[in-house]
Formats: structure tokens, sequence, C-alpha cells
């Protein structure tokens, strides 16, 4: 990979933001951040959760206004000797006027609307009698497409495309805005390797257009990558500004504050206990719907599930199994991770066994005593639970209290004679908030107000409050930063220490290795291995999650066919 | 109160006008903060500077009594709005358990007491209907209960032949003033409010309600029954219905068919001026109950006044409008 910059590019300066301080009812968002964007680099803007990023970047794009300090953009002939001149941005339309665009990590694009439509939406090109002049949009947007790589028609309705194509779509758009300052947050999350590439490229060849990027991301290796210089923000200050070259190691430490001693500090149990859960040939048929198509994500809007699983179920026609044949069992003690290629129905077989979705055969028991199919209650009742893939739309209710959320799935037990024992359920929040360390201005508190790291705490909270015996976590560090990785990882061992055993489905590599006790691979709705930890290697486990289970004519792989993330 | 501050501060970063003095402050305070406790405030208070005769105690007794079976109805309909449904059958079902209820005492000469209890069931039983096709049936809200409500109206015409029935003797004592001055609608409506007040905060079926609303997926990720749940929220609004129609029977000491039409309407602003959003997750009953008394307020005073009805319906429109943009502010304020 080339493009490292060891230098700080001389380009003038694009934006400057100068000790901005923004407060929201009991917290302190931001507390005096500074930041400077120069034409033709990439700025990388990096902190924990709930550091203060999102807030900045909305600061930026018109959706907060700073409480003090100044922004400052340049502004043309008109600006002053260093052609910067302070703005208001005060709504999407005055950041879109400065040239700021932002893609955030919800996308804003209408689903039943052709992609033409949604690059030029609201400023679609007009015939002389003010008609849409459909041509010259369609013409516009294929060489939009052109310039971002992306293979598809602009007459391509945007519901049918998969996250990666999404993302390259907004990407389309920011460019037709012409913009000087583009703001991407955390566009990496949900790509495969292939198209995180992909992605950089666009992103060099802005650079060198002269278009400022500031780029989000909590994958420390696509710092050096892809970055020029590294503003580092810690508990709403912008602690330092160093080159991009900078060692991993140093910015986690300007990130969290302090060493991290140990990535993944696993405690492998000695021998573990005896089986907790047991699945035995679970099987479900029928291509096309996965389960996740009808789930309520759609409400919080633009949340990024179902499309990561577009795998699923696109060969249309004569159809494979979402899964097939799933045997595997869970110990009292043990942390079992279960790898795969996004697509590869490790989520459906969650949401089976945790009784979500119904299944066509097979059978699931917990300490021995077989569930009924498509029950959460059941499951819930026998000592499952799960923490969703996707947080905000499945996890929580987000503007319900923290205290709510974290007593949401004991409500039957804190029930007596019709009236809930709301004082114990306060009681019992207020410990496991404790106990897990979750930053908050109190029990009050909405959960939309929380990081993503907090957050997750709390879904994690309820489960321990429901008294889970066996939790399947489903991929539960995604878009958490370093530090409250490591918390999860701590939360995970304690679980296990306690007799509990843990189901862990994730695509970031690394983390299967490094918290398992043994890991299963999916491939194409099958298992098709099993490796203990001393054997589970990156290679290892890529080969299994490659390999065509039997049975299963060798589709080509398609561009879901890479390990998500680029740690791969 | 720094949610105040944070609505107005920024402004005066970079040299712009420095926040507003004078009746600004105020009027974000009382209004904004207090949300629509302080609308119901102001707005007596306008009411009182310009009639004589708004702030008497008779008068204010009756506007009790005007609120009452909006109120009793928009209870119900906040169980339903909560959980980011909604109920527009309330005023059909209110007319149909009246109408059964009268006919089975007057006309069939069944014991009072079975007359009412049957009235209610059948307020139970149109919420389960519509519940029903919500949970079971898959049918958006809007167009259950809108069924529910031509289908409950016919009903209640069919059952009464199109003619009023007169409402037995006992139970029309619930439209009658105790003590020569206190009217029971206005005891019912708070007993009624205590309920939806208890349902709401304590049971498992409220609390169900708020996460249902909130999040559907994660309440029924959380072992919550969504379905049944839903047959229990569409219940009771069919419940408080039923409740609504006999208290608005006894006033008028008969079952008429064609009472309490466009009654829904009332009862969803009542819910939505209390503060609740349509978009579910959230809602009071003490706001469903301000609500209520600020749509009883508005007509009181401006009979006071001598407004014409056709201006009334102008008002009340404004009012309503104006009281949820008023909420929206004060939320995007304290964000």
């Amino acid at each position: 990979m080339t493009g490292v910059n060891d230098d700080v590019p001389d380009g003038r300066e694009l934006l400057r933001v100068e000790g901005v301080t923004k407060a929201f009812p009991g917290v302190r968002a931001l507390d005096g951040v500074d930041l400077t964007l120069r034409a033709g680099e990439v700025h990388v803007l990096l902190g924990e959760n709930g550091a203060g990023k999102s807030t900045l970047i909305k600061m930026l794009s018109g959706a907060h206004r700073p409480d003090s300090g100044r922004i400052l953009v340049h502004g043309g002939p008109d600006g002053s000797a260093d052609g910067l001149r302070e703005v208001q941005i005060r709504s999407a339309q005055d950041a879109a006027r400065l040239g700021i665009a932002t893609i955030y990590q919800e996308f804003n694009l209408v689903p039943g609307l052709t992609v033409a439509e949604n690059l030029f939406l609201g400023r679609q090109p007009r015939t002389a009698l003010g008609l849409i002049d459909k041509k010259a949009m369609r013409a516009r947007a294929a060489d939009l497409l052109r310039r971002v790589r992306l293979d598809v028609s602009p007459a391509a309705p945007v519901a049918e495309l998969g996250i990666a194509r999404l993302q390259m779509v907004e990407i389309a758009k920011a460019l037709s805005l012409d913009a000087r300052v583009l703001i991407m947050d955390e566009p990496t999350a949900v790509l495969t390797s292939e198209e995180v590439q992909t992605l950089f490229g666009i992103v060099r060849e802005l650079r060198d257009a002269g278009v400022g990027i500031i780029f989000i991301t909590h994958h420390l290796d696509e710092i050096g990558a892809l970055g020029d210089r590294v503003t580092v923000l810690r508990d709403g200050r912008s602690v330092a500004e160093v080159p991009a070259t900078t060692g991993e190691d140093d910015l986690i430490r300007l990130m969290v504050g302090r060493d991290i001693a140990e990535q993944y500090p696993r405690r492998r149990p000695d021998a573990p206990g005896p089986p907790l859960l047991r699945v035995r040939g679970l099987t479900r048929l029928g291509a096309g719907r996965n389960g996740a198509g009808r789930n309520g994500a759609g409400r919080n809007g633009g949340e990024r599930d179902g499309a990561g699983r577009e795998g699923g179920g696109r060969d249309g026609g004569a159809a494979r199994p979402v899964f097939e044949g799933i045997d595997f069992e869970v110990r009292a003690g043990e942390v079992v991770g279960l790898a795969g290629l996004v697509g590869a129905g490790r989520t459906e077989v969650a949401r089976a066994v945790f009784g979500v979705d119904r299944y066509d055969a097979g059978t699931v028991e917990v300490a021995g005593e077989r569930l009924a199919p498509g029950d959460v209650r059941t499951a819930m009742r026998a000592g499952l639970g799960l923490v969703p893939e996707d947080r905000k739309g499945q996890g929580l209710v987000l503007d319900a209290s923290l205290q709510d959320n974290l007593t949401l799935a004991r409500l039957d037990r804190d029930t007596r004679g019709g009236l809930v024992d709301r004082r114990g359920q306060r009681r019992e929040a207020a410990a496991v908030a404790e106990r897990l360390q979750v930053r908050m201005s109190g029990l009050g508190q909405s959960a939309r107000t929380l990081s993503g790291g907090n957050q997750q705490k709390i879904v994690i909270g309820k489960w321990l409050l429901a008294q889970t015996r066996l939790l399947i976590l489903d991929e539960p560090t995604r878009g958490i930063d370093v530090g409250a990785k490591v918390e999860i990882y701590q939360l995970i061992n304690e679980l296990t220490a306690a007799g509990c055993g843990v189901l862990m489905i994730s695509s970031d590599l690394p983390e299967v290795l490094g918290m398992s006790d043994r890991v299963l691979v999916m491939a194409q709705g099958r298992l098709t291995g099993e490796l203990p930890a001393a054997e589970a290697t990156q290679d290892a486990v890529m080969e299994l999650a490659l390999q065509s289970p039997p049975g299963v004519t060798g589709e080509t792989h398609t561009d879901e066919s890479a390990m998500e993330g680029s740690d791969v | 109160m720094s949610e105040v501050k944070t609505a107005t501060a920024p402004r005066a970063v970079g040299g712009a006008a420095a926040a507003p003095d004078g009746w600004g402050p105020w009027f974000s305070r009382a209004v904004l903060r207090n949300g629509p406790l302080g609308g119901l405030i102001a707005l007596v208070a306008v009411m009182a500077a310009l009639s004589g005769d708004f702030l008497n105690g008779q008068n204010l007794l009756n506007v009790g009594v005007q609120a009452s079976v909006t109120a009793i109805l928009a209870f119900g309909v906040t169980f339903v709005i909560v959980s980011a449904g909604i109920d527009l059958s309330v005023g059909s079902v209110a007319a149909l358990s009246a109408t059964v209820t009268a006919w089975a005492a007057t006309g069939q000469g069944l014991p009072v007491w079975l007359a009412v209890l049957l009235g209610l069931a059948v307020g139970v039983v149109a919420g389960l209907i519509s519940g029903a096709l919500v949970a079971y049936g898959r049918l958006p809200a809007f167009i259950a209960t809108l069924a529910m409500l031509s289908v409950g109206r016919g009903l209640a015409l069919v059952v009464s032949g199109g003619t009023p029935i007169p409402f037995p003797g006992a139970v029309n004592h619930l439209g009658d003033t105790l003590g020569g001055w206190l009217p029971v609608p206005v005891l019912v409506m708070i007993a009624m409010g205590l309920v939806a007040a208890l349902i709401l905060a304590r049971t498992y079926s409220g609390r169900a309600m708020f996460a249902i609303g909130g999040n559907e997926e994660a309440a029924r990720l959380s072992g919550i029954d969504v379905a049944r749940r839903k047959l229990v929220i569409y219940a009771l609004s069919g419940l408080f219905a039923a409740v609504a129609g006999i208290v608005l029977a006894a006033r008028l000491t008969s079952a008429q068919p064609q009472a309490a039409g466009g009654y829904e309407l009332d009862a969803i602003a009542a819910v939505v001026i209390g503060g609740a959003s349509l978009s579910g997750g959230s809602g009071k009953a003490s706001g469903t109950l301000i609500g209520a008394l600020i749509l009883a307020v508005l007509r009181n005073g401006l009979n006071l006044l001598s407004v014409s009805a056709f201006w009334q319906q102008v008002a009340t429109g404004l009012v309503i409008a104006l009281a949820v943009l008023l909420d929206t502010l004060r939320r995007r304020s304290a964000r």
C-alpha cells in the first residue's frame, strides 16, 4: 500500500475549528476542540466512542451549533489574508453552500427511488418546460458512478443495493456537490477488505484533486494506509495532532489516556462445564427471506442491518437453505466463536436458536430441555439471551430511559399482582450500571444519548439482569472503540467465570481468535469446521470460511466473499 | 434551565445579538419548560382576562363536565398512541356501548347492572377485534380502526333503529351533580385518569406499551409478547370508550346512536397536545388530561365571549397546531 505521506501537506487551509465547545444537558460533549484541514489531505479523526467525534462532525454539517468557539472556512477572494472567514453553519444547506459534504454511518438515501434520483434529489436537472430531464439526470449519474467505479445502472432502485454499494452512492452524491471538504464517518465499518481497497483508491483520487477529507475510523491499521495527519479527541478535547505514521500503541495511548495491557484479555477455563446449549441438525429452508428482512430496523432509519446480509438469499430461484444441518454445543464457562463471511448464515442461526425466527428441522436444547421453535419467551426462561448485531434497531429502545432498557427483559419477573416493582427495578438497574461502569448522567438518561460502547453495555446489562446463563453475542464490538471493547471482553470473562456460556458471532477475526475457546466456522449456511483455540489461526479460519460445503455447487464468490473489515 | 439556554445562547456566538430580554425568557420558562400545563395556564389567564364570567366556580366545573367525555376517551387512546398505534374507532365504540346498554336495560328489561356490564363488554370486544386485526392480521392500525369506526357506528344505528333510546334511570346518576355542585362526570374522569396513570406507569401492560412504541423489535427480542400486548392495548381503549359512552348517555339521559361522532379526533388531539408523540414511546395520563382541558377551556371561553361556532372551529384548529408546535420546540431545545 502506498500513499503514506510522512510530511504535512502544504496545501492551503480549507477549514479551521478553533476552541469549539458544546454542552448537552448533563454532558459536556465538546470542550475546546481545535482542528485544521488542508486541501489535499486525509485528516483522520480518532477517539473513543463518546469522545466527541460525532458532535464535531454534526457541527460541521449544520446539525448542531457550537456554544462557543469559531469555525472558519476558506472563503474565496473576499476572505482575509489567509483566505479563511468565520462562518455560522446553521443547516445542512449552509454546509452544502460552503462545500462541506458529510457521509454519515446511517445513509441518507431513499430506498424507493433509483440511484440517479437519489443522486440528484432536490436538484434534478430540468428541461425547458420545468419538468425533470431524466435523460440528462441519468447521463450525469452514470458519469458520477463511473468516477466511484460503481457498476450499477443509474435506473436501479437503491433498495436493491448492498451496503457497500450504498456507501459508494453516497460518495458519488458528495462528488456531485463538488464538495471541497468531505467528512466520512466510519466508512469502512461494514465493508469487505476488497471494498475497502476500492474506497481507499477513490479517497486518494479525491485527495490528489485537492479535496480535504476528514476520515473517522476505529481501524488503526487504516490510519497509516490512508491518512496524512491524525487529530485525537478524548473526553471532548482535542488532545493531540500527530502524523499518521505514529505507531498504533501510541495512538491507543493518546486515545484512551492510558496503556491497554492486553487487547484480548481472555482467561480460558481449565475445563469447561456441562453442555448448556446443544443444537442438533438445525435447518431452515427457503431462499429470499432470511428473517432479517422483516425486522423492525427500518424505524430507526438507515440501520445497516439486513443489507450486510445480502448473501443470505440472493441466488434467487432454486435456493440453498438459509442454514442446514447445524450441530454444535456450548458448555458452561466457555466462549465459542462463530466465524464466517458476511451472509454465511450466522445471524440467522442465532435468531433461530433464540426463537425469533422459525426453523424447518432440528432441535435446540438448553440444559437438556428442548425448546419450542419460534418462541423467544421460552428461550429466555431457559436462560438464553441475545445481544443483536443491530444495536440501535433491535437491542435498545432508544428514546426510553436507561432504567427501562436495562429492566426490559425482566419485566415479567418484576411484576407482582399486575404491578411492576419500579423501585426494585431502579435498584437492580443502578447496581448493574455501576458494575458495568456505564458512563451516564443518570438512569433517567435516554439510551439514544449514550456512546456506542455504553449503549452496548446497556444491552448486555439487560441480559445480566434477566439472569441469562447462555448469552449469544452478535458482533458485540462492532463500531466500538478500543477501551470499551476491552471492558466488554472483561465482562465476557466474568460471565464465563460465573459458569455462563457465551456464543460469540464476530466478523472481526482477531477478536474471534483472541476471545474464543473454540471457533466454529460457517460457510454458505453450513458449519464447515471447528477449531480449538490452539489451532485457530487466521489462515485456518479463512480457509474454512471460504470452503464450499459438500452438497453446494461451487458458486463463485461475489463481493461478500471476504472477511469484513480490513484486518484479514 | 440549561436546556433553555442552549436554545438561545448559540446565536450570541460570534458577535450576533445577545439573548433577548423582556418577555422572551419569561415566555420560554412558563410555556416551553412546563409544556402542556404552561399552555393550559396561559389559556386560562387569557380567558379570565377577556371574560369576567370565566373564573367562576360553577363555570370551571362546567368546563370539567365538558372535558370529561373527551378526556375518558383520550385516556384510552393514550395507551394506543404510546404503543405507536392509533385508534379512530373510539367515538363510534362509545356510541355503540351506550346504545347496547340502553337497549338491554330499557328495551329487553335486563337488570341495569347487567346492561352496563354488557355495554362495557361490547367496548372490550370491539377493541379486541381491532387489536386482532392489527396484531395478527397485520393491518395498519389506521385501517383496522377506521373499519371499526364504520362498523361500530353502523351497529349502533342497527341496534337502536336509528332513534335515541332512553337511558335507564339508575345509570343516569352518572350525569348527576353531587351535593348540588360536584358533577359526577368529573369524578369519573378523575377516577379513569388515575386508573390510566397507574396502568401506564406501574403495570406490565403499561411498561410494555412504552417498549413496543419505542422499538417494537427490541421489545420482541426482550421477551415481550407483542401481539398479545396489542390485543390488551386495543381492548383497554375499547373499555375506556365504553365508559365514556355511558357517561355521555347519562348526561343526555338517552343513548343516541349518532352521539360522540368525531370525538375520536378530539381524543387524539388531546393526547397529542398532552405531549405524546404519534410515533410512539411517550405519553402521560396527566398530559392527556391537560390536553382535554385545553380543548374544553377554549370552547367554553369562546362561548362566553359569544364567538360564533364557525370561528370556534378555526380557533380550535389553531390551538391544536400551536400546542404541538410549542411542544416540538420544547423538545428540540431540550436535546
